[in-house]
């Protein structure tokens, strides 16, 4: 085994491994988590030369502080992450995302918080020690699957790194965009909804509550008012799919989101934006905007694109 | 059959069997679901079956919905098998201490503690789907006397093991989960197993037969807590 780790000395509020998520599952009950972010996902793993589905940690808001023992290690930080290195006699170096870092015995890396966002992504050369669960590395919480027994890292835990030879120094040049509106498609009962309500959900503001995870997401704004029946028969929900309950409050379905649900589905994010709106933090308001199928895909198509010239520029 | 295809969203297609939910539209679902399984259609990434619902998910960089609808669309399943399904026993203990809705499902039925366990274990009951909470099989018809509607507020945290009832249907809580079933009792066994080869121990289709254990022997069960 690697004499490679990391020791735990603060887990960070909501900090897991992810890699692209797990497929298959959905009619056991099993959500495809996965890293949130997918762009900032491979631009870690890229950037560290890892495989494009190794396994990161995810941390969301407060991220960790870990003590790396053994005799080097390569690390990178993506997203708009406040983080620094507390090397062995105590200097500090303020870390810079999307630029790769070495760690020597006894240095820690504290990743103090995300900024106007939510999710980070922590890399590390070689990956970490872990095993895999129905071929994928993703941890699903509240199934108490994945890594790490299915938990959230904890404070004093190990963790361990695989062994690699060498130091890597790479960086990009790379700004996490806002954009102006969420597209979304019309969900399959759309026509539930009242005309005013329609146009309340297109034109105004809504804003990310505090009662929001990587299961799912709740917006308050105006009132959604159904027209037809507040519940369906239950069936399957999938990541971006907003649901409005009797409250009138949509929740928009994360990657652990349950897998059945029984509320009327207003609209559902395209994939192309699932990543920004996910890095919306609560108290930030957004608003939605509705494309047809075809420009989804086209957007899709772009979004792919963009990840990979972003990738290209890795230097 | 399917009635109708939808996009839900750009990356999957929401196939409606109809709108009604029984055990013969439901086996129509799991037999798409089977067989859209085993063909290893390229691209597809997950499926999700439910009472009347089939949904798709795809990998939109390989794929898209009109590739998947087309394919979907002319599948010939015309020959049902009769799935072989299996018959699972779930041990539930009624005691007091896990019963937390009994008095309000008695007050609505009218009926005893005695009556309403009865009347839940007299049965097989048909598993329509699993899901919500990995594991959570979702099971039916209960009899009529026994069927209520859900909490008006539901549970911030149903505890892990919970049976519960509504409209008609009955369930058991995989893991420990908001809720808003009547809740009558809890069972020790351990139905999402996290084994590989068979993750879950109800799967759609099967059949699930509940009998009454006493709390001691729930407690020598001591798979689950």
């Amino acid at each position: 085994m690697s004499k490679n780790s990391f020791k735990v000395l603060r887990p960070g509020i909501n900090t897991t491994f992810q890699d692209l998520g797990r497929d298959n599952l959905y009619h056991v009950g099993l959500p495809f988590s996965g890293a949130i972010d997918k762009r900032n996902f491979l631009i870690a793993n890229s950037l560290i030369t890892n495989k494009e589905d190794d396994a990161v940690l995810e941390f969301a808001h407060q991220g960790p502080l870990l003590e790396f023992s053994g005799s080097q290690t390569s690390i990178v930080i993506t997203g708009n992450v406040n983080f620094k290195i507390i090397k062995k006699d105590t200097s500090e170096i303020k870390g810079e995302c999307y630029k790769t870092y070495n760690l020597n015995n006894k240095d820690c890396l504290d990743i103090i918080s995300t900024e106007k966002s939510v999710y980070g992504y922590l890399s590390v050369k070689g990956g970490f020690h872990i095993n895999k669960f129905c071929n994928s590395y993703s941890t699903t919480v509240r199934a108490e699957v994945g890594p790490n027994d299915g938990k959230k890292i904890e404070i004093g835990q190990s963790i361990i790194l695989n062994a690699v030879d060498g130091a890597i120094e790479k960086s990009l040049e790379y700004l996490n965009s806002k954009i102006e509106f969420i597209r979304v498609i019309k969900g399959t009962n759309f026509d539930y909804f009242s005309k005013d309500s329609i146009k309340d959900f297109i034109s105004k503001d809504f804003i990310v509550s505090k009662l929001t995870d990587r299961m799912g997401m709740r917006l308050s704004g105006p009132k959604i008012k159904n027209l037809k029946k507040t519940n369906i028969k239950s069936e399957g929900l999938g990541k971006g799919v907003i649901q409005v309950p009797a409250d009138g409050d949509p929740i928009v379905m994360l990657s652990d989101h349950g897998t059945i649900g029984g509320y009327p589905k207003i609209a559902v994010v395209i994939s192309a934006d699932y990543d920004k709106l996910a890095q919306c933090p609560p108290g930030e308001k957004i608003k939605f905007k509705i494309v047809n199928l075809t420009e989804a895909e086209n957007l899709y198509k772009i979004y792919t694109m963009e990840t990979k010239n972003i990738i290209n520029k890795i230097r | 059959m399917i009635k109708n295809i939808y996009n839900l969203g750009d990356a999957a297609l929401y196939c409606d069997f109809g709108d009604t939910v029984n055990k013969e539209t439901n086996l129509e679902v799991i037999n798409y679901f089977k067989d859209i399984r085993k063909r290893n259609i390229s691209g597809i990434k997950n499926i999700a079956p439910s009472y009347n619902k089939l949904i798709i998910y795809f990998d939109l960089e390989l794929t898209n919905y009109k590739k998947i609808k087309d394919i979907v669309q002319n599948l010939d399943i015309s020959t049902f098998e009769n799935a072989k399904t299996k018959v699972v026993k779930i041990p539930v203990c009624f005691d007091d201490e896990f019963a937390l809705d009994l008095e309000r499902v008695e007050k609505k039925a009218g009926l005893g503690k005695k009556e309403i366990v009865n009347q839940l274990i007299s049965q097989k009951y048909f598993c329509y789907m699993t899901g919500f909470i990995a594991g959570m099989p979702f099971l039916g018809d209960i009899k009529e006397k026994i069927r209520l509607d859900r909490l008006e507020t539901p549970r911030v945290k149903v505890p892990k093991g919970s049976v519960g009832i509504t409209e008609q249907f009955c369930n058991i809580y995989t893991f420990k989960s908001p809720g808003g079933w009547n809740i009558i009792g809890n069972s020790p066994k351990k139905i999402f197993t996290k084994d590989p080869t068979k993750l879950t121990l109800i799967n759609p289709g099967d059949e699930v037969e509940f009998f009454e254990i006493s709390k001691k022997e729930y407690s020598k069960f001591n798979e689950q807590k």
